[in-house]
């Protein structure tokens, strides 16, 4: 789950990492006394996608007017197609160094690495394409954490004249990403601000946490009522996409491979949903519905391969909603009580298939996409 | 596991320790099992929660083998995990997978029992019902399988695609391996310079070839981030190297017959 850049923040004040001050609005008007308050600002779009200083998510301003002015442009923006509701206004600090600082997992490693570069302010990907020899890479055992001897090495590589603020953000971002289970912490850019600011500050932040861990986690997710999230709320995974037939498998390498033969046979998919292993009816009732409430959608594709999942619960939640499904059902099961899910289905006139490949090229035949 | 000749010897959930199902018995602690059965592999379904502490308490309990089916362990857990795997002389599968099956012998794990076929291929795989569906389909068309291993689907595993593809070309009773992979970090791409010193040939599927990046498609590794770990990028690298490429699980039966026949 994706932190918004207040959100992180606000974690990052609580470990003592130094924010700009700034206030979060939801309203333009109340620019006015942020700015008449702070001085020069900067209004900061507050949303989870990345790019948005290209799309114009971030302005400068001096004066209540043109901060108001701003603000109001960036609270009726959408960026990447997700409304702007609320707007930071910080104090406008000018940067003398730019530092780029990440942790994030290294997959292959399979422990944490910390990523610093003094060529902040742009994309990591940018530095790592353009200059790779710029950033320094370091991995962090995960039983111990981080050494001070790391910190301070680190610190020093990148600016050995600053090494002491830099080191103690290295560390406490350090505590930040592993306290809260954070697939990626980033600082970018961490400044190091003119000599009368006297400081390090950071300017960015984001903080990506770990799904898995949201059990123990605080930060709530906003419920934005999208079908990804109703899917979630059932234990699925879902994730839409452009075409118009409808797909509903159980595991993730078999729905990935499911939406492969679909575009091989010249059909687009509208969805990815995995129902995971060992969904029960109410799952496929919900899956279902889920699935064709996406007005695209022309047919629907079930793939289920049982193992913990059993074909004959499947066959009951199609049954207990196939009235409600607009559109044609080619339904595959294989695997635990096969038979029975099958004949379960028989005079419902769903197109009942043996394998994936089958129900691939099946379901196509409905779509507007089959030519 | 039991219908299929896994001799499981002992169960353990805390504070049902005494009581017996199926005629096995329960313990409280590995640590009692361990004293009292003598096992040499476990397989964990413990919820995402306490699945860490499971793990390690397996590892404690000097357990060679080690399954974990559970999904959804935290990936902090699992580094945490990996970690201490590294001093131990404990082997842990997965998590987030159905586990290991040698037809005739044993299975840990979930897969369904009638897919398999005694055979010659060995097949790995991220995926869980994927894996089902191949295994499925070359057990018709009388391909059989000398083991099958889900290594999960993960960002952080305890077993890698090179840990089994090792195994593989050791093991006397495979001929041939079928790999799995799909989107997502580099264990494909990792697994590229040792299949080419293999003597034994082996086929590769990668599936999320229509995945759209910055999404995670279902399993927590399943992520295209930042432009890298495309289905495409992983085809194209294995091409490259020249291995054998599967387009479907039937495409990799057909090649695969053909192979065999050699």
């Amino acid at each position: 789950m994706k932190l918004y850049e207040h959100q992180a923040k606000e974690i990052f004040s609580k470990y003592h990492i130094p924010v700009p001050e700034g206030s979060l609005i939801t309203k333009a008007g109340d620019a006015m006394g942020v700015a008449e308050r702070l001085g020069d600002v900067v209004i900061k779009a507050q949303v989870t996608v990345g790019g948005r200083g290209k799309a114009g998510g971030i302005a400068a301003a001096s004066g209540p007017q043109d901060a108001k002015k701003a603000a109001e442009r960036i609270l009726g923006m959408s960026i990447k197609g997700l409304p702007v509701k609320k707007v930071l206004i910080e104090q406008y600090r000018k940067p003398q160094k730019e530092i780029y600082l990440g942790i994030t997992i290294d997959r292959k490693a399979r422990r944490p690495i910390i990523m610093a570069s003094m060529e902040g302010g742009v994309d990591i990907e940018e530095i790592a394409r353009s200059s790779p020899e710029k950033i320094i890479r370091m991995h962090i055992h995960p039983l111990t954490g981080i050494h001070d001897y790391q910190a301070r090495a680190l610190a020093s590589l990148l600016d050995r004249d600053n090494s002491v603020p830099i080191l103690d953000v290295i560390k406490k971002l350090y505590r930040v990403f592993n306290d809260y289970d954070c697939v990626l912490a980033e600082i970018n850019p961490l400044a190091l601000t003119a000599q009368e600011e006297q400081g390090i500050v950071a300017l960015d932040a984001k903080m990506v946490i770990d799904d898995n861990a949201l059990f123990r986690q605080e930060a709530a997710e906003e419920e934005s009522g999208s079908l990804e999230d109703m899917a979630k709320k059932s234990g699925m995974s879902y994730v839409g996409l452009d075409g118009d037939i409808g797909c509903i498998v159980n595991g993730a390498g078999l729905a990935m491979a499911t939406l492969d033969m679909i575009k091989e046979y010249g059909g687009e998919p509208a969805d990815f949903m995995d129902v995971r292993a060992g969904a029960n009816e109410e799952q496929i009732r919900t899956a279902l519905r889920i699935v064709s409430s996406n007005m695209n959608v022309k047919s629907i594709i079930v793939n289920i391969f049982g193992g913990l999942t059993k074909c004959d619960e499947v066959a009951r939640g199609i049954v207990d909603v196939i009235s409600e499904i607009r559109v044609p059902l080619v339904v595959r099961l294989a695997g635990t009580n096969e038979q029975e899910g099958r004949k379960m289905l028989e005079k419902y006139g769903t197109t009942i298939v043996s394998s994936t490949e089958e129900a691939a090229m099946e379901v196509v035949k409905f779509g507007d996409s089959h030519r | 596991m039991k219908d299929f000749g896994t001799n499981v010897v002992g169960g353990v959930t805390p504070g049902k320790g005494g009581q017996e199902i199926h005629g096995i018995p329960v313990f409280d602690s590995v640590k009692e099992a361990v004293d009292d059965t003598n096992p040499n592999a476990s397989v964990i379904f413990v919820p995402p929660g306490f699945a860490a502490d499971a793990i390690f308490e397996a590892i404690d309990g000097g357990i060679e083998l080690i399954v974990a089916i559970t999904e959804g362990i935290p990936v902090h857990d699992m580094m945490r995990v990996c970690a201490y795997l590294e001093d131990s002389s404990s082997r842990l599968i997965g998590p987030n997978c159905p586990g290991i099956t040698t037809p005739g012998e044993s299975k840990i794990g979930i897969m369904p029992n009638p897919i398999h076929l005694a055979g010659n291929v060995g097949l790995v795989s991220r995926s869980g019902t994927l894996t089902y569906e191949i295994i499925d389909l070359l057990s018709r068309n009388g391909i059989g399988q000398s083991t099958s291993v889900g290594i999960g689907g993960d960002q952080v595993t305890g077993t890698s695609f090179v840990d089994i593809l090792e195994l593989f070309e050791k093991d006397t009773k495979t001929d041939a391996v079928v790999m799995v992979g799909e989107i997502g970090g580099t264990a494909e791409e990792d697994s590229i310079d040792f299949i080419r010193q293999m003597r034994k040939p082996v086929i590769a599927y990668i599936v999320g070839v229509s995945a759209p990046p910055g999404k995670t498609m279902g399993h927590a590794g399943a992520i295209v981030s930042a432009g890298s770990g495309t289905a495409l990028e992983k085809i194209k690298a294995f091409e490259k190297a020249g291995i054998i490429t599967g387009r479907s699980p039937k495409d990799i039966v057909l090649k695969l017959t053909n192979i065999l026949e050699k």
